[in-house]
């Protein structure tokens, strides 16, 4: 944190060096840690800019955004927090879009305990659900609106466990404390099949699709990586690498 | 009020959390420090050691090695379950035994402290007078050891108030069980709710103005702390 401070002045030596080439300021959603590395990779080395990086909660990056931080580029876990930075004169006119929708699967760390139709939640063997807070967290949210579709809200309530977001929900599950849980699809996924345990990957038409926004920031507004960068979320590499991962665009 | 039924709960849990941890404490932690304070064995330096770990080891940390230890294939959740009592984590016990361990320096170190300042004489005396050792423990430790009992009951009571890390990787955030202040504040900021987790801030920190204040004000607790 405390180098970028530093990169006005290192910036003219930097350009010297590599003319057009430029560094962009990343804040990315948790979630979306991997397929940004993998993008990173191809992206850095298709266009020569340099980028750089945050993880953390979308709640997290707000705040830090509304009170200065260097970012350039946000790739948010929803489509309300881009939207109200927007709405608020934070951003680039116009720069909002969907990179990403999330899938959302329940999962247990047991193979064999979900099936392929999630009918393992109308039998009441389990004593923990595990789902990330709906107030915060767009998985959680909907999550909540499977189990409303479903009509088992009420008897799922005294077995929910929250966990503040998607990892949380993961790590009950997967250190067995929840017998199962409701994560993203992209944690539990790789090369177009699950990883480990079983897991019913959720119809997207029970619940509000979990579109996840990306904008470019007023700090970025001049950087041509900025504008690169979104240009190559766009594209049909990152596409293909996104879609590795468990998500739709 | 700007405070609604859902922050009352979590501040009523949070306040039975802190004085159940502090209580189970002070009755386990005496006779640690009593021990610390005495012995002359190799042991007294490993077992302070493990004793002020806790103050290390960043607070997420020790819960995510409790959900490890606490859940079905933790060892202490494989004796919990054969006892039949199921697993601990999302619950309020859970939270107890998180909260002991994390809080344990913090009542450990002042009675051992007050007890180490006692000297050895007193106790010499006593035994002269032919007190036995619980008569001595009773009549002439715990008296005099009374500035070490309040300043432990009162940073292990005040830094319970302030856990979250180790709640938030076990407590699973459900309302009345395991959400407390510190967790109910970092929801409301997480949620752009931002009035809700002023005020409940603002609350939590004037109680913790209060509790401190004292602390430091009473001479007598003064006598026992460093």
């Amino acid at each position: 944190m405390r180098l970028t401070h530093f990169a006005p002045l290192l910036f003219p030596f930097m350009t010297i060096g590599a003319v057009q080439a430029a560094e962009v300021q990343v804040a990315v959603a948790a979630n979306f840690t991997a397929p940004i590395q993998a993008i990173a990779a191809d992206f850095e080395k298709d266009t020569g800019h340099k980028l750089v990086a945050a993880y953390g909660a979308t709640g997290q990056f707000y705040t830090q955004i509304k009170n200065g931080a260097p970012f350039e580029v946000f790739l948010a876990a929803d489509d309300t927090t881009p939207a109200r930075l927007e709405s608020e004169g934070d951003t680039v006119k116009g720069s909002r879009f969907t990179y990403a929708v999330g899938t959302l699967a329940l999962w247990s760390a047991k193979a064999g305990y979900v099936d392929n139709k999630g009918q393992v939640l109308q039998h009441a063997d389990f004593q923990h659900l595990s789902i990330s807070n709906p107030k915060t967290a767009p998985y959680g949210l909907a999550a909540t609106q499977v189990l409303d579709k479903l009509g088992l809200t009420a008897q799922v309530k005294g077995k929910l466990v929250e966990g503040q977001n998607i990892t949380q929900a993961y790590q009950f599950v997967s250190t067995g404390n929840a017998e199962l849980g409701f994560v993203a699809l992209s944690q539990v996924y790789k090369d177009g099949k699950v990883t480990s345990g079983s897991a019913w990957i959720v119809p997207a038409d029970l619940h509000d699709p979990i579109k996840q926004d990306a904008v470019i920031l007023d700090k970025g507004r001049d950087n041509p990586a900025a504008t690169a960068l979104v240009d190559y979320l766009k594209g049909p590499k990152a596409a293909a690498i996104i879609q590795t991962y468990g998500y739709q665009r | 009020m700007p405070l609604t039924s859902a922050d009352y709960a979590a501040i009523w849990l949070t306040l039975k959390l802190a004085s159940l941890t502090t209580v189970i404490l002070l009755l386990i932690g005496t006779p640690i420090a009593l021990w610390l304070s005495r012995t002359r064995s190799w042991l007294r330096g490993p077992v302070g050691a493990v004793v002020a770990l806790p103050l290390v080891l960043p607070p997420t940390v020790i819960g995510f090695y409790l959900l490890l230890a606490l859940g079905p294939n933790g060892w202490i959740g494989q004796f919990t379950q054969a006892l039949g009592l199921g697993t601990l984590t999302f619950s309020f016990t859970g939270l107890v035994i998180g909260s002991v361990i994390y809080s344990m320096p913090f009542v450990v170190q002042p009675l051992q402290n007050a007890f180490a300042a006692i000297g050895s004489r007193p106790l010499e005396v006593a035994a002269t007078l032919r007190a036995g050792p619980w008569d001595t423990f009773f009549s002439v430790v715990l008296p005099l050891a009374r500035p070490g009992f309040i300043t432990a009951a009162i940073l292990g009571f005040a830094h319970t108030v302030g856990e979250f890390g180790v709640v938030l990787m076990i407590g699973g955030n459900i309302p009345e069980k395991t959400r407390v202040v510190s967790v109910q504040i970092y929801d409301h900021v997480e949620a752009l709710e931002y009035a809700q987790a002023h005020w409940l801030a603002a609350a939590m920190l004037v109680f913790s103005f209060l509790v401190l204040l004292a602390l430091y004000s009473s001479r007598r607790a003064r006598a026992g702390w460093s």
